[in-house]
């Protein structure tokens, strides 16, 4: 597998066109995130709420670089509303957000919208996979792949041999090579996700959040997946949203950190041995 | 290395070779074909096409234009607009200002001002009528204005993600409230009158069957342009966003494409072919009033498309041939009933071919090919 293609090259980073404010448009210039302190994700008294609903009170959150994290909590814990705020789907345009959301050391979150933030290198897999079922399979690789996403370059936009390669190599990867030239809405479900994360993997992210990744999906594929995932450690900075705790023990192993959300704020965080035995967490989820 | 090779093409081809042959030899057609029965073929001859077969087909065609037009936006962007008939009155009323302007004196009242003008007793022309006697501003302002209202809605509306069926209301309030202003005199289009008695277009005669012919060779080229032009769009890397925003809009987010600047060109570009479309029909019918902007006109527009068939291109020239050819024939045979008939076809087709009738070939081959 040629690995040094799935790392993105300068001259395949996107660039601003956005006229967005602030420091973060002299990064956007430069194309990379600062992590000179090995911090790829910093989230600090994050608070969220919606008509007066607080759907996150004061978390806080830190993710390294390369890192992956995975994080539990019964429903209703803000995992979702968290993921939201990360990818710009919410943010102060549509709800009442306080706090710091930082992508290395000089990006707000809060400020950009899903676009832009996506450009910089964060990644979402839906809990529901999410693909466009009307394109073939490829042209979903095609349409994921990072480069420049303007509307006035893509009318005369070609693939070049490489993009070409690299759309086959991840078509491998997730194992979707007989249905290459399928419409994706054909697929089966399981498929569908294995799509979806390679879609992820086409742009080529700095982070990846994934909202239950394994939902709906075979055991094989499960650990079929969980070996993929373990395969991009340190490629890429990884959070798991997951119900599954075989599949979560299985990616984080014995001293991978696992966060415990519940009622909008961490309630643990710890290896898996730590946290199963945290009574906080037995009382309010394991327990149950 | 991995030995998996993927046949992809860098480019997808506007059309496949046959199809380019099809499209050659139907251009040949009609080009060579429509001369020749209007104006060599003696009259009572079987092949002697008569002015109003031939007004009729001129018609037709820019109907199809328009369909083409709300198809690339309906079909492919998940915009139903019910404002593309404002975008086709635009274009027919500013041709129809030049036509108003090309009779001269030889108007009713025999005066420099068209005679709605005289009518309302005014003494000069307004502002905005200076320079439509040019035909080449005409031209530009044909080409421009109708693209850059969309342009200027399409801008607000997306901008605040305003999507489905609020954004169909919002497009038919728009045109509604257009053709109430236009049916004002105070507004300088002719009120409820609109524009017609034209005699004249770049000097020749309107009436005449060489002007007619001429018409009906400039509809059926931009028919003809714009099907390449759209096809050419969809084929494009642009195209497919466009479709993956329709299927998915969030994952088009989050896989870091704006979809602001991809809704706006098509919205922009299919309401500059709707005026186009306008432009080339008022010279052929030979009358633009405010009734061209109602309602109703926006959802006959809607039902071509669906009859023949979304996302096709080539389905809504079907659809808009199909059912107009049928309206001629049942409003000539039955006319009260023709209301009927329309909105059953609509419900019909919506029932048992929602791909419409370009989706029920396709279907037809696709299971022949399984078997």
């Amino acid at each position: 597998m040629n690995l040094p293609n799935l790392i993105p090259k300068k001259s395949q980073l996107s660039e601003s066109r956005t006229g967005s404010k602030g420091s973060f448009g002299h990064f956007l210039e430069k194309g990379k995130i600062d992590l000179s302190h090995g911090e790829m994700l910093y989230i600090e008294d994050l608070e969220v709420s919606f008509d007066g609903f607080k759907a996150i009170r004061g978390l806080n959150l830190d993710i390294r670089v390369g890192e992956l994290r995975c994080i539990i909590g019964p429903n209703g814990a803000g995992k979702t509303t968290m993921m939201d705020v990360i990818t710009g789907k919410t943010g102060p345009r549509n709800a009442d957000v306080k706090g710091r959301v930082f992508l290395g050391q000089t990006i707000d979150l809060l400020k950009l919208n899903e676009p832009q933030i996506a450009q910089i290198g964060i990644g979402r897999k839906f809990q529901k996979p999410t693909v466009f079922e009307n394109l073939k399979v490829w042209e979903n690789f095609e349409l994921a792949r990072k480069t420049d996403k303007s509307w006035y370059l893509s009318l005369n936009a070609s693939l070049d041999e490489s993009a070409k390669d690299l759309i086959a190599q991840t078509i491998q990867k997730v194992g979707l090579e007989e249905q290459a030239f399928e419409d994706a809405g054909l697929l089966s479900h399981g498929q569908k996700q294995r799509l979806e994360i390679g879609m992820l993997l086409m742009q080529q992210p700095e982070l990846l959040l994934l909202d239950e990744p394994a939902a709906g999906m075979t055991d094989e594929e499960t650990m079929q997946l969980a070996d993929l995932l373990n395969s991009l450690r340190g490629t890429c900075s990884i959070i798991v949203v997951e119900h599954d705790m075989e599949f979560v023990a299985a990616l984080s192993g014995n001293d991978g950190i696992v966060t415990v959300l519940a009622e909008g704020s961490v309630l643990s965080e710890g290896t898996m041995q730590q946290i199963k035995n945290d009574p906080k967490v037995i009382e309010s989820y394991l327990g149950r | 290395m991995s030995d998996f090779q993927l046949n992809i093409p860098s480019k997808q081809s506007i059309l496949s070779k046959q199809w380019w042959q099809v499209l050659i030899a139907i251009v040949v057609f009609v080009y060579l074909l429509v001369p020749l029965c209007a104006l060599y073929v003696p009259e009572g001859s079987f092949f002697h096409l008569s002015a109003y077969s031939l007004t009729l087909f001129g018609k037709i065609m820019c109907y199809a234009l328009a369909a083409l037009a709300l198809d690339l936006v309906w079909g492919y962007c998940g915009i139903l607009s019910l404002g593309h008939s404002l975008f086709f009155a635009l274009g027919g009323y500013i041709m129809g200002m030049y036509l108003m302007r090309s009779i001269g004196t030889e108007g009713v009242y025999h005066s420099e001002l068209p005679d709605f003008m005289v009518f309302l007793d005014w003494k000069k022309l307004p502002w905005f009528w200076e320079g439509t006697n040019h035909f080449a501003w005409v031209l530009f302002l044909i080409l421009v204005l109708p693209g850059l209202f969309a342009f200027i809605f399409g801008f607000f509306a997306f901008r605040s993600r305003i999507k489905g069926v609020y954004l169909s209301i919002i497009t038919q309030a728009l045109t509604y409230a257009s053709m109430l202003l236009f049916f004002r005199n105070e507004t300088g289009f002719g009120g409820n009158n609109g524009f017609t008695d034209f005699k004249r277009i770049l000097g020749f005669s309107i009436t005449n069957p060489n002007t007619r012919v001429v018409l009906f060779l400039f509809s059926f080229t931009a028919l003809v342009l714009g099907f390449i032009a759209c096809r050419r769009i969809v084929q494009s890397k642009l195209g497919r966003v466009t479709m993956a925003i329709r299927d998915a809009e969030n994952r088009v987010m989050f896989s870091g494409y704006d979809p602001l600047g991809y809704k706006l060109f098509i919205w922009t570009f299919s309401a500059f072919l709707c005026g186009i479309a306008g432009a080339l029909y008022v010279p052929q019918v030979g009358i633009i009033n405010p009734g061209e902007m109602s309602p109703g006109n926006s959802i006959e527009l809607a039902i071509w498309v669906a009859v023949g068939g979304r996302a096709t291109l080539i389905g809504p020239i079907i659809g808009a041939f199909f059912v107009n050819g049928t309206k001629t024939i049942f409003t000539a045979l039955a006319p009260e009933y023709w209301l009927f008939i329309l909105g059953g076809l609509f419900v019909l087709v919506t029932l048992f071919i929602p791909n419409g009738v370009v989706g029920l070939i396709k279907d037809y081959f696709y299971k022949k090919k399984q078997k």
